[in-house]
C-alpha cells in the first residue's frame, strides 16, 4: 500500500513584502491525517506561509498545494474543504458568539451541530455577548470553532491556543487529538513549544523564511542521543566561557551561552561530562547555582539551530 | 461502527442558501446597530417633521405644500444614508475586522458575499420606506404621481442605490474604517445641506443648475419627477446610471480585501 498523498506540498515558496524576503525557498510536506506543527520565532513567515495555503496570497515563486489543488486558481474547490482559524479577529463587533458560528454553519453543506462545538469549547457562558466584549481566550475558541463547524479535511490554526487559560489550552488540545483520531489533518503555528512537543506528529522548524529543521519531536530533540545539562551560575561568566569549557569537553558536546550567567551544553551526559565541568567550574573560579542534566526540549533544540531563544510566547505577532 | 463526531464531510451549502444567510445576519446587525439607524432613520424622520414644522412657521419657503415638497426628497436621503453612509462604514469596519477575510476563507464567494450585502440594503431600505411613508401620509402627503409615479419610484430607487453604492465601497475599500467612517458620514451631511437631495434644485438660487450633476440631486430630481409628477425624469436617471458604471469599474480596481 503507497501512502497517501501529502494533505500540504509546498515547493520552494518565496514571498515578500517590498524588499523583504519574508519567506525564502521554503518546501515542506504536511502528511495527510497528522497534526503538523510550524515552529518559528516572531517574524519568521509562518502566518505567511499559512496564508498562502489558505489562498490568500499568490506564490511569488514556487509551488503550493493544497489536498493536490491550488489555492489560489482552485481556490472555490478548496475552500468548502479547509477549515481555517485565523490568528485575530474575523468576526464583527456587534455579532453575537453563537449567532457568529451559527452563520458560518450555514454556508457549509454538512454543518457540525453548532450545540456541539458551544458545548465542546464552552462557549455556552459567552453565547449572546458581543464579539467585541469577548475575552482574548473567548475570541480564539470561537475562532477555533468557525474554523471546525464546516467538517473540513484540513485545518489550518495560526497560533490557536494564544491567550487561552491553562484549562482550556489542555481542552484544545484534547480536541484537536480527536480531531486527528477522526481522521482530519491540522497545521498550527505556534510559539508554545510544549504544544508541539505534545500534539505534533511532525514539526517544521522556520526561521528567517527558511526550513532549518525537520522532524517528530523525538527525532528533533534526541538526534544524536544527545542529553542537555544546564549550568547556571551566581556571578556572570567570563566572555570566553563557552570557548574554553567547549575545549575543556571535546568535540563531541557542544555548548552555547543562553544569557551571562547560564549555559546549556548539550552531549553525552556520563560523568566524566560531569566531572569536566565541574572542574572547569572550579579552575574558573565560577560558582555553579544549579546543574541541570536533562532531556533536550524543542526550545534547545530552536536555541541551538538559531543561537535565539524561542522568547516568550506573543500574540497577535508574525 | 459509526463515524467519528468530527469526521470530514465538507461542502458547501447551495449559493442561494449562502446568499439568503448573508443577507439575514447583515440585515439583523444593521437593524441593531444604534448609530446605523440614526443615520437611517432618524435623520430622515427629523428632515420630514422638522421641514414641515419649520415650513408651516415660515422658516423656509417652498413651491407646494411642505409635505408633498419635501416627502420625495427625504425618501431620497434615506436611500442615499443606507446605500452609501451606512454600506461604506459596515464595510469599512468589516475589512478592518478580518471578517471580510474570514468570509473569505469560507465557502461564501465574493459574489456570494455582494449579493447577501445588496439584500440587507434593500431590506433595510424597504423598512425605511414603509416607516416614512407612513409618516408622511400621516403628516397629509397627497403623493399626486398616483400609482405610475410608485411603480417608477422603484427602480430609480434601485438605480440610486446603486450609484450609492459603489461610492460607498469605493470609500470602504480604499480608505482606513476610521477615515472611511469620517469621509462617508461628511459627504453624508455636506450632500444632506447642499446637494439638493431633500429640498428640491429650485432652492438653491443660481448654482441649483450646476448640482444636476451630483448623485444625490439627480436621486432627488428623479424620485420627485415620479412622485410628484408620475414621470420618468430621464436626465437624473442617466447621472444616476453614469455615477454608479464609473464607481463599479472604479471599485473592481481599487477595492482590497483586507
Amino acid at each position: 500500500m503507497s501512502a497517501p498523498a501529502p494533505a500540504v506540498e509546498i515547493d520552494g515558496l518565496v514571498m515578500r513584502y517590498g524588499d523583504t524576503l519574508a519567506v525564502d525557498g521554503l518546501s515542506l510536506d504536511v502528511a495527510a491525517g497528522s497534526i503538523t506543527a510550524v515552529l518559528g520565532p516572531n517574524g519568521a513567515g509562518k502566518t505567511t506561509t499559512l496564508e498562502t495555503c489558505e489562498g490568500f496570497r499568490r506564490p511569488h515563486a514556487g509551488t503550493v498545494r493544497v489536498l493536490g489543488l491550488d489555492p489560489v486558481r482552485d481556490r472555490a474547490a478548496l475552500l468548502p474543504r479547509i477549515g481555517v482559524m485565523l490568528q485575530a479577529g474575523g468576526a464583527w463587533s456587534g455579532v453575537r458568539a453563537v449567532e457568529m458560528l451559527r452563520h458560518v454553519a450555514a454556508l457549509h453543506a454538512h454543518p457540525l451541530p453548532v450545540d456541539l462545538l458551544v458545548e465542546r469549547l464552552g462557549l455556552g457562558e459567552c453565547g449572546r455577548t458581543p464579539y467585541r466584549r469577548l475575552s482574548g481566550g473567548q475570541q480564539q475558541r470561537l475562532g477555533l470553532a468557525m474554523a471546525l463547524v464546516g467538517r473540513p479535511e484540513l485545518l489550518f490554526v495560526d497560533e490557536p491556543t494564544a491567550g487561552m487559560d491553562p484549562a482550556i489550552r489542555r481542552t484544545t488540545w484534547e480536541l484537536l487529538e480527536e480531531l486527528r483520531a477522526d481522521g482530519v489533518t491540522t497545521v498550527l503555528t505556534t510559539h508554545y513549544l510544549d504544544e508541539a512537543e505534545r500534539l505534533a506528529d511532525h514539526v517544521h522548524v522556520i526561521d528567517h523564511g527558511q526550513l532549518i529543521a525537520s522532524g517528530t519531536p523525538y527525532e528533533l530533540t534526541k538526534a544524536g542521543g544527545a542529553a542537555t545539562i544546564r549550568l547556571v551560575v551566581t556571578e556572570p561568566f567570563p566572555p570566553d566561557a563557552p570557548a574554553s569549557l567547549g575545549a575543556a569537553l571535546g568535540p563531541a558536546t557542544e555548548v552555547l551561552a543562553i544569557n551571562a550567567q547560564s549555559l546549556l551544553i548539550t552531549g553525552p551526559a556520563d560523568a566524566s561530562t560531569l566531572a569536566t565541568v565541574s572542574a572547569w567550574c572550579e579552575q574558573h573560579g565560577v560558582l555553579p547555582e544549579s546543574l541541570t542534566l536533562g532531556q533536550r526540549t524543542l526550545e534547545d533544540v530552536f536555541l541551538q539551530l538559531t543561537g535565539r531563544e524561542l522568547g516568550t510566547p506573543a500574540v497577535g505577532a508574525s | 461502527m459509526s463515524a467519528g463526531t468530527f469526521t470530514p464531510a465538507p461542502g458547501a451549502a447551495p449559493f442561494p442558501r449562502q446568499v439568503l444567510a448573508q443577507a439575514s445576519i447583515e440585515t439583523r446587525l444593521m437593524l441593531r446597530n444604534g448609530e446605523q439607524l440614526l443615520v437611517a432613520l432618524v435623520i430622515p424622520v427629523l428632515a420630514l417633521v422638522g421641514g414641515v414644522v419649520a415650513a408651516e412657521r415660515g422658516g423656509i419657503e417652498l413651491d407646494g405644500r411642505a409635505v408633498d415638497v419635501l416627502t420625495p426628497g427625504v425618501l431620497a436621503l434615506a436611500v442615499m444614508s443606507t446605500a452609501f453612509t451606512s454600506l461604506a462604514i459596515a464595510t469599512g469596519f468589516e475589512r478592518r475586522y478580518g471578517l471580510i477575510k474570514r468570509l473569505g476563507a469560507s465557502p461564501l464567494s465574493r459574489t456570494g458575499l455582494l449579493l447577501g450585502k445588496l439584500g440587507a440594503l434593500l431590506v433595510v431600505q424597504a423598512v425605511q420606506a414603509v416607516v416614512l411613508v407612513a409618516l408622511a401620509l400621516a403628516l397629509g402627503w397627497s403623493p399626486d404621481g398616483g400609482v405610475v409615479g410608485g411603480l417608477l419610484a422603484v427602480p430609480v430607487a434601485l438605480v440610486g442605490s446603486a450609484a450609492f453604492a459603489a461610492l460607498g465601497l469605493l470609500l470602504a475599500g480604499t480608505l482606513r474604517a476610521e477615515a472611511t467612517l469620517a469621509v462617508a458620514n461628511l459627504v453624508y451631511l455636506l450632500l444632506l445641506v447642499g446637494g439638493a437631495v431633500v429640498l428640491p434644485r429650485s432652492s438653491y438660487g443660481g448654482v441649483g443648475e450646476a448640482l444636476v450633476v451630483l448623485p444625490s440631486a439627480a436621486l432627488g430630481d428623479a424620485l420627485r419627477a415620479a412622485l410628484s409628477e408620475g414621470r420618468l425624469a430621464l436626465v437624473p436617471v442617466l447621472v444616476l446610471a453614469v455615477w454608479a458604471l464609473v464607481g463599479a469599474a472604479a471599485v473592481s480596481r481599487t477595492f482590497r480585501w483586507e
